[in-house]
């Protein structure tokens, strides 16, 4: 428990500090996540699910913590802008772990909340208290109630019933620092009965600084409601994330997402769904595309807990050089959750032969009367499509190119929202070519 | 002359299947290459385009003047050879469209030529489809994805349509085609004929060979050019088979 001693050591010599400028709402949680956190310590390589996946050398580094809340003097608007062309968003930032207030939100239907969640646990206590933390108590991740402890800030959004939010919303979180740096990001999404809301976050390093990112998300998608959550890493090469999101889905409700992870150092993606109403849907696609000695692992968790559900999986790796993906995608159809629906797809290109994929899927059904399938592949680039494009003219280097861009294609296409398809196919011509630092939507330039 | 082979071996795997090939082609001349299964027909174009799965062991080709045999496929492409493959690749996820503005566009860059602009290239696509008759639907979806076998043969000869190449090898390209589609496929080559381009048909039947007429037609046996003649030849062999070629081979 070496590398716990000195965060154990933190929480009780500065527990006072830590909980100063925060609300009641996220304090009062402290206290029983720490002890869960001391009985837990952080995952294992030796734990089946985190095998593939060691965070010890990660979390050897001391990072600092910024518990005093010392606001960071950067203006993200001015130092980043990520905008994506013809899509307009209702734009917020998260600068490390904190909610950049300068951005009054303006314009969202009555009755919509979406700001800092220290503020919001604040404001509206009993509105939120029934939600912070009821999916991530339940985690069995040291990760998570890590993030419970040292939580100090992070992103609320509430869309009260039969409310339709018709513009994409749209969080940009960066990572700034002068020193190695710790943070614990936390966002709550709660949609009542009968909300829409499309919300997308992209997460950015904008220093090449050694970071440790650990995201607990926590989804709520009510009866009827429809959520489509999109999620995009570039991070730097430095960067090691951990993110847990948990979605509980009521009945007949709809949850779309789409992760994809451009740019990164070593991603840990957790994402757990359970369906507590009947005749709701879950749509998970991803992608992740990785070169030199990145490591990207998506653990999906799909829990049919009731009858009547569908959900559907496609997850796709492109793994250049010596990069590592894994992925684990474990379905559960309990005893009584007849009628179930579930696919899973998860298919992997290699195209070196460093490149390594771990894939396991997992199915347990306990049901009879259910439709489930899954498949896993992974191979190289197809040799005789290779030879047919460059028998027309095309160089090997393009056709490849043109070959992994194709592979990724229908994950893209899960894709709803228009101008944001059109950036990511930009964004994932520009990976294979190997311009992505190049980034253009970044004037801060020193992304690596 | 455009082509010059010069006693050609080569092998896959260990296994030596072409034994010494010699075969010259003029611009704007038709040859036939005619043989049973299995005599060699298609390593010979697998070999002359660059088909890695192959290595050749002894002899030179030439073509238009250069070494061919050290250029990469992609390069002989652009020297102006094409291959109408005998099962075209499917290509899930890359558009007929992406798929040949890419091509067009690195056969221009190779001939120093600026890239054609999005309208001239769809000027372009529409105005060679039309040789081949190949429905504009085709045109939109991922290269051969669904297509059916005849529409594979006629989206060969649209590529070779929009390649303009000087040699090109029609491999079995009336294998699986009923006889409309032979008609149409047949056509398209004929519309592309040039006194300075030239075709090597490779076929087992002669039927093609009513509609593309060859200067020359030769019999391919066990890695061998083993008989030449003029296009009687081909007929000869609809009414006789191979039984005879062989038996003077291994006399």
């Amino acid at each position: 428990m070496q590398a716990e001693e000195s965060y154990i050591d933190l929480y009780k010599q500065h527990a006072k500090t830590l909980g100063k400028s925060c609300s009641l709402l996220l304090n009062s949680k402290r206290d029983a996540a720490f002890e869960k956190f001391q009985a837990y310590g952080f995952p294992k390589a030796n734990q089946e699910e985190y095998l593939h996946c060691d965070l010890q050398e990660a979390l050897s580094i001391d990072y600092g913590l910024n518990l005093n809340r010392v606001k960071m003097p950067i203006n993200p608007h001015d130092v980043f802008s990520c905008d994506v062309p013809n899509l307009t968003t209702k734009l917020f930032f998260v600068v490390n772990d904190q909610f950049y207030k300068k951005d009054k939100p303006a314009g969202l239907p009555e009755g919509v909340l979406c700001g800092s969640l220290n503020d919001l646990t604040r404001t509206h206590a009993s509105l939120l208290e029934p939600y912070y933390t009821k999916l991530s108590e339940k985690s069995s991740d040291g990760m998570v109630p890590f993030n419970t402890t040292f939580a100090q800030d992070g992103v609320v959004l509430y869309v009260p019933a039969g409310v339709v939010i018709e513009k994409p919303i749209q969080l940009i979180q960066v990572l700034h620092g002068a020193v190695d740096l710790m943070v614990n990001r936390r966002l709550l999404i709660i949609l009542e009965e009968g909300a829409h809301a499309q919300f997308l976050v992209c997460d950015h390093a904008l220093s090449s600084m050694h970071f440790f990112s650990n995201q607990v998300t926590e989804i709520f998608v009510g009866k009827n409601a429809s959520l489509e959550y999109y999620e995009l890493e570039m991070d730097n090469t430095n960067t090691t994330r951990v993110s847990n999101t948990m979605i509980s889905q009521d009945a007949s409700s709809r949850f779309l997402m789409n992760g994809v992870t451009l740019q990164n150092g070593f991603s840990r993606n957790n994402i757990n769904v359970r369906f507590d109403g009947e005749g709701a849907d879950a749509h998970l696609s991803g992608m992740a595309l990785a070169k030199n000695s990145q490591l990207i692992d998506n653990h999906l968790f799909i829990d049919h807990a009731v009858p009547h559900c569908t959900s559907q999986e496609l997850y796709k790796y492109v793994l250049d050089d010596a990069a590592i993906g894994v992925f684990g995608g474990r379905i559960l159809v309990r005893k009584d959750a007849q009628k179930t629906s579930a696919y899973q797809s998860n298919k992997n290109l290699c195209s070196t032969r460093e490149a390594k994929m771990f894939a396991k899927p997992h199915l347990e059904i306990y049901a009879d009367d259910v439709k489930c399938s899954h498949g896993t592949a992974t191979g190289q680039i197809d040799e005789t499509a290779l030879f047919y494009m460059r028998a027309r003219g095309i160089s090997e280097q393009e056709a490849r190119l043109l070959l992994k861009f194709a592979f990724t294609s229908d994950v893209l296409e899960n894709i709803r929202l228009e101008p944001l398809k059109d950036r990511m196919r930009m964004l994932v011509e520009k990976h294979f070519r190997g311009e992505l630092a190049k980034c253009a939507g970044c004037s801060a330039g020193n992304c690596s | 002359m455009l082509l010059e082979i010069k006693n050609l071996h080569a092998s896959i795997e260990g296994k030596e299947i072409l034994r010494g090939i010699n075969l010259s082609i003029n611009e704007g001349e038709i040859h036939a290459i005619m043989g049973p299964n299995g005599s060699g027909k298609s390593t010979l174009s697998a070999v002359l385009t660059g088909n890695p799965a192959f290595e050749v062991t002894d002899g030179e080709v030439w073509f238009g003047g250069k070494n061919l045999l050290e250029m990469s496929p992609e390069d002989r492409s652009r020297e102006g050879l094409f291959l109408s493959f005998q099962y075209p690749v499917e290509i899930p996820g890359v558009s007929m469209v992406n798929f040949m503005r890419s091509a067009v566009n690195e056969h221009r860059k190779y001939r120093q030529e600026p890239a054609l602009s999005a309208s001239d290239f769809l000027k372009l696509m529409r105005e060679k489809r039309s040789v081949v008759e190949l429905d504009s639907k085709l045109a939109n979806r991922s290269v051969n994805e669904g297509f059916s076998g005849g529409e594979k043969k006629r989206n060969e000869i649209f590529q070779m349509a929009m390649l303009e190449p000087k040699l090109s090898i029609l491999d079995e390209t009336d294998s699986g085609l009923d006889i409309d589609a032979l008609r149409i496929v047949a056509q398209g080559v004929n519309k592309l004929r040039s006194p300075k381009n030239s075709t090597i048909v490779i076929t087992h039947y002669q039927r093609l060979l009513d509609y593309i007429v060859p200067d020359m037609v030769h019999i391919l046996y066990k890695g061998r050019i083993v008989k030449t003649a003029g296009r009687e030849l081909a007929l000869d062999l609809e009414e006789r088979g191979y039984d005879w070629i062989k038996q003077e081979v291994e006399e």
